[in-house]
């Protein structure tokens, strides 16, 4: 320990490797935000219940706010904006746009790390399986269905793509 | 808001968390999946001074040790409802753990923090209560095997040492006549049972019950195991509809849940009867192999 009681931590977010000396009680959501600058990864409710702050923790979602920084030490994050490679949107994200799931877009990034983690398990999700993986992203404004349309839509598409079947 | 400040060790084996919590004394505890302990830290309702984070000794592999699957405690909620073992073995564990909380909880959340953060409204404590599941807990003299009935003790309160800490957990199989039911009803999906309740039904070869076993959530301090004079007189009958009705309005008739925000102490024991006479129904059938077919 040394800098007053932080300790380093290293980890990658989007694949570029970051450090930062933290507190044991800092939670992974206040790091990304304050210190890293990721904003993308947003304050809700604190509690992990309603999936603002979602991050892929080693390719899985987890609430950024209930998890310590200084747990993640060692691996490697995922925010929004490391799916959109090179600035050009994920097709994921263009489904949203076209179906009109995003409104004010403060559950998006949340909304598309947790689909797109469902779909990395199951390509091609039932409505109902989708359904139950976004329970825990809360959205005040679309009524989901939108969101349900835009992860389906994409399933779809990247099937024909590959040529796969249901 | 804002976790106040308290110090921070990483272990990599049960023993050295034991000896962590004895150093540290009662001001620590134990972070697993942190899914209740961290909200709990958020929200200042615990203030530890230590977090002894077992994170690092690793679950390893569900093992199938013919009449019990072993558990490793930091099995994530994730692993068990997506182990075929599970699935195949214990369908009832493997139910319950999808019911736990959001996607967030389940891949961080661990049976073993489960079963010792002792929610009553948890889901699985409750069917672990109703499976009769042990775990082995390590403290300073050693490891030491526990039913989850003599663990939980009330609300978030357990029979644990503040410098012991759940290492495994054993679940019983359920063999090829056994059926199970986990039923829950919660005011929002991902939101904690108002009632939950856990049965279990194993039938004769002639299609009578051999044994039974009903367990609730969110209806006392701790999840309620019903006796087993209650059921005494389904065992060696047919498992007919009414029968199993009288069982669990009988069970149902011996609550007195409190009343909360969410529900009234009434409405929960009504809900005790209706969703234990829709448990047994679904157990027996299951049992005798029809019903829905595992998760």
């Amino acid at each position: 320990m040394s800098q007053a009681g932080r300790q380093p931590v290293t980890f990658t977010v989007n694949g570029e490797q970051r450090e930062a000396w933290v507190f044991p009680h800092d939670s992974l959501l206040d790091v990304l935000r304050d210190d890293l600058g990721h904003h993308e990864v947003r304050y809700g409710c604190g509690e992990g219940v309603c999936g603002t702050c979602t991050v892929l923790l080693d390719g899985e979602p987890v609430s950024g706010c209930l998890l310590l920084a200084v747990q993640a030490d060692g691996c490697s994050l995922v925010t929004v904006r490391g799916l959109a490679a090179g600035g050009d949107l994920h097709p994921l994200q263009a489904c949203f746009l076209r179906n009109g799931a995003a409104q004010c877009g403060f559950c998006t990034p949340g909304m598309l790390l947790t689909a797109w983690a469902l779909l990395q398990r199951d390509p091609r999700p039932s409505r109902e399986r989708i359904r139950r993986e976004l329970i825990g992203n809360l959205c005040r404004c679309t009524g989901y269905s939108k969101i349900l349309d835009a992860v389906e839509e994409h399933a779809a598409k990247a099937a024909e793509r590959t040529g796969g079947h249901a | 808001m804002v976790t106040a400040p308290f110090g921070y060790e990483r272990v990599s084996s049960f023993q050295d968390a034991v000896r962590a919590l004895h150093e540290r004394g009662e001001d620590a505890k134990v972070i697993a999946g942190g899914q209740s302990l961290v909200p709990m830290l958020n929200l200042r309702l615990a203030r530890p001074a230590w977090l002894v984070d077992i994170n690092p000794v690793g679950a390893g592999p569900i093992e199938d040790h013919g009449g019990y699957l072993r558990l490793p405690a930091l099995t994530r909620h994730r692993a068990i409802e997506e182990a075929d073992l599970v699935r195949r073995r214990c369908p009832i564990l493997a139910e319950a753990a999808a019911r736990v909380g959001n996607v967030r909880t389940r891949t961080r959340g661990t049976i073993g923090g489960s079963l010792a953060h002792a929610d009553p409204a948890g889901e699985l404590p409750c069917v672990a209560v109703a499976l009769g599941a042990e775990v082995t807990v390590q403290g300073r003299d050693g490891a030491r095997d526990v039913a989850v009935d003599d663990l939980l003790v009330s609300y978030l309160t357990t029979t644990l040492e503040p410098d012991e800490v759940v290492a495994e957990v054993r679940v019983p199989t359920l063999g090829s006549r056994s059926g199970w039911s986990f039923l829950e009803l919660s005011r929002r999906s991902s939101d904690w049972m108002v009632v939950g309740v856990a049965a279990l039904v194993e039938l004769d070869a002639d299609g009578t019950v051999a044994a039974g076993s009903v367990a609730f959530g969110g209806v006392a301090e701790r999840p309620w195991l019903a006796p087993a004079e209650v059921l005494a007189d389904m065992l060696g009958a047919a498992p007919e509809e009414a029968l199993l009705a009288r069982m669990a309005d009988r069970a149902a008739a011996m609550l007195h849940p409190d009343d909360d925000v969410h529900a009234s102490g009434a409405y929960r024991r009504r809900l005790a009867a209706v969703l234990g006479r829709r448990a047994l129904a679904e157990a027996a059938a299951r049992a005798r192999g029809h019903g829905r077919p595992a998760p």
